[in-house]
């Protein structure tokens, strides 16, 4: 009971605090709702190429072409092979017959030449479709497999993969960075603006230890004041990432130069972000008034 | 029964100056106590030694069962509640009433309404200022903002109350309507007092248990004392 009502007490003075020292909370709130921003825009972009490595991973596959004489025991023991290398997901064998009639199926020009073709005087190569685990390590699985018996050709369009994979992940390593110093920065800045409102009621905080308020009573209103300050700043920065995000989603119609990479579809997926974004302002705010106040607190 | 016991007491500042030298003392419940001496004395360093705003350096002071000397400072708050400050500058909050003045203390130590109304009100009504109660400090004497801040010190009815020189920035008529306002819970309520002053007259009026300090030592300690030339 004395918890609910000391805590009643707190949060109106919290609000109070945040009105009465407006200029200060302003500008502690647009330091919090541009970090939150870019935070915002940061996490936006994560989890995107997260998506776009994840669709590219299941799309992309290696075919394996063998030399015109192989036989089919030789067939089956080279995917016997293939399948034991530890970064090879699954191996299906596609024959030169299957190949005619997939061929013949998509265009009729192949169609008229191929009729003519001969059953067993046929042209094309038996190949294997494989897919891989790990889409890093797809290079040297394809190596392995090139230096195999009986394989002649190992494609994945290699450059296109490996280009795609490496700027994904230099991307993801830049927003990573970008955002943690951005948080670092925005709690030393609301650790000096909250302390500015702090150094103001210094006399108060002194005749509170005074007459016996205990230290967490005291930061108790500070801390709420700081989530209070977090919570509003985070309001513009959520609605910049939901209808700038929608408002990209449809401009590109879900892609991104090509059908290959897909942007998230904007729901539920905007609305985890703009979670995220209020519950790190919330704790930024939080823990940069704790931190500011910590200093009245000895003696 | 004693209140507060002081052993060996030395308290050596970061700057290197000594303030105490070995002070040994024992202050009993229901007593009203001077302590008196010049600057420099180690007057005011005994007073903030006793609410725990210093540490002594070595020595053991025992209030009301708490070892004072050794609180840690999250812990300090639990020695705050059993006392009551007053001091020289009053320390009030400008911005509040004297009504709510006093009320903070019980605010924020999370008291119900109701007691805080109560005692609130008994507390002004002590001090005699039960006319004021919506007056904001400014428009107050000083020996009235005073009283307030007497109010507010013993509003959570402490066994111990501590005046640091409360009667420095007041007149002598002023200063000895104060005295005779803390004399008077003293008497009534039975709240030990201890109020460091340098104000000959009001010492030697009141013959009280005189504590005389000079340059760090206890140089005297009567029951019924006076403020005698020879320790300033």
């Amino acid at each position: 009971m004395k918890l609910f009502r000391m805590f009643g007490r707190n949060v109106r003075d919290a609000f109070k605090s945040v009105t009465r020292n407006f200029s200060l909370s302003i500008a502690s709130i647009s330091c919090i709702s541009i970090t939150l921003i870019v935070v915002g825009l940061s996490l936006i972009i994560s989890f995107n190429v997260d998506n776009f490595t994840r669709t590219i991973k299941k799309d992309v596959t290696v075919v394996v072409f063998l030399e015109q004489d192989t036989t089919k025991e030789e067939l089956e023991s080279i995917q016997k092979e293939i399948a034991g290398f530890d970064n090879v997901e699954s191996i299906k064998i596609k024959t030169k017959e299957e190949s005619k009639k997939e061929m013949m199926a998509e265009s009729e020009v192949f169609e008229a030449t191929m009729e003519t073709w001969p059953e067993e005087d046929n042209p094309l190569r038996d190949s294997y479709l494989i897919k891989v685990e790990r889409i890093e390590d797809i290079g040297d699985t394809a190596d392995k497999i090139r230096k195999i018996d009986k394989v002649e050709v190992v494609d994945y369009g290699e450059e296109m993969v490996e280009r795609l994979v490496g700027a994904f992940k230099l991307v993801e390593k830049i927003t990573i960075v970008i955002v943690a110093i951005l948080i670092i920065v925005t709690v030393f800045l609301i650790v000096n603006t909250i302390k500015l409102t702090i150094f103001s009621r210094k006399r108060e905080i002194s005749i509170m230890r005074l007459v016996g308020a205990s230290n967490l009573t005291i930061k108790i209103p500070f801390v709420i004041e700081g989530m209070i300050i977090g919570a509003i700043g985070s309001i513009i920065p959520i609605i910049i990432s939901i209808y700038g995000y929608v408002a990209f989603y449809e401009e590109f119609d879900g892609q991104l130069f090509s059908a290959l990479i897909k942007l998230v579809p904007p729901e539920p997926f905007i609305y985890l972000i703009a979670i995220a974004i209020l519950v790190i302002g919330v704790i930024v705010g939080m823990f940069g008034s704790g931190r500011a106040v910590r200093k009245y607190l000895k003696v | 029964m004693d209140l507060i016991n002081i052993k060996h007491v030395n308290k050596v500042y970061k700057n290197g100056v000594t303030a105490i030298y070995d002070l040994s003392l024992k202050i009993k419940k229901g007593d009203f106590v001077f302590v008196i001496g010049g600057s420099g004395s180690g007057k005011s360093t005994l007073i903030k030694m006793l609410y725990r705003e210093e540490r002594p350096t070595s020595g053991e002071i025992i209030l009301g069962g708490l070892n004072v000397a050794r609180l840690r400072n999250s812990k300090v708050y639990k020695l705050r509640r059993k006392l009551g400050i007053v001091f020289q500058d009053y320390r009030l909050l400008p911005k509040l009433t004297v009504y709510e003045n006093v009320a903070f203390a019980l605010e924020v130590i999370g008291a119900k309404k109701e007691e805080i109304k109560t005692k609130t009100l008994k507390a002004i009504d002590l001090v005699g200022l039960k006319a004021k109660t919506r007056t904001y400090p400014t428009e107050l004497s000083g020996g009235e903002q005073q009283r307030v801040a007497i109010a507010r010190a013993i509003v959570n009815n402490p066994k111990l109350l501590i005046c640091d020189e409360p009667t420095g920035n007041l007149d002598p008529d002023m200063s000895r309507e104060i005295v005779k306002v803390l004399d008077n819970i003293n008497k009534e309520v039975g709240t030990t007092i201890i109020m460091a002053t340098h104000d000959r007259e009001i010492v030697n009026e009141m013959k009280k248990h005189v504590i005389a300090l000079k340059d760090g030592r206890l140089v005297k300690d009567y029951e019924k004392g006076t403020y005698d030339n020879e320790i300033v």
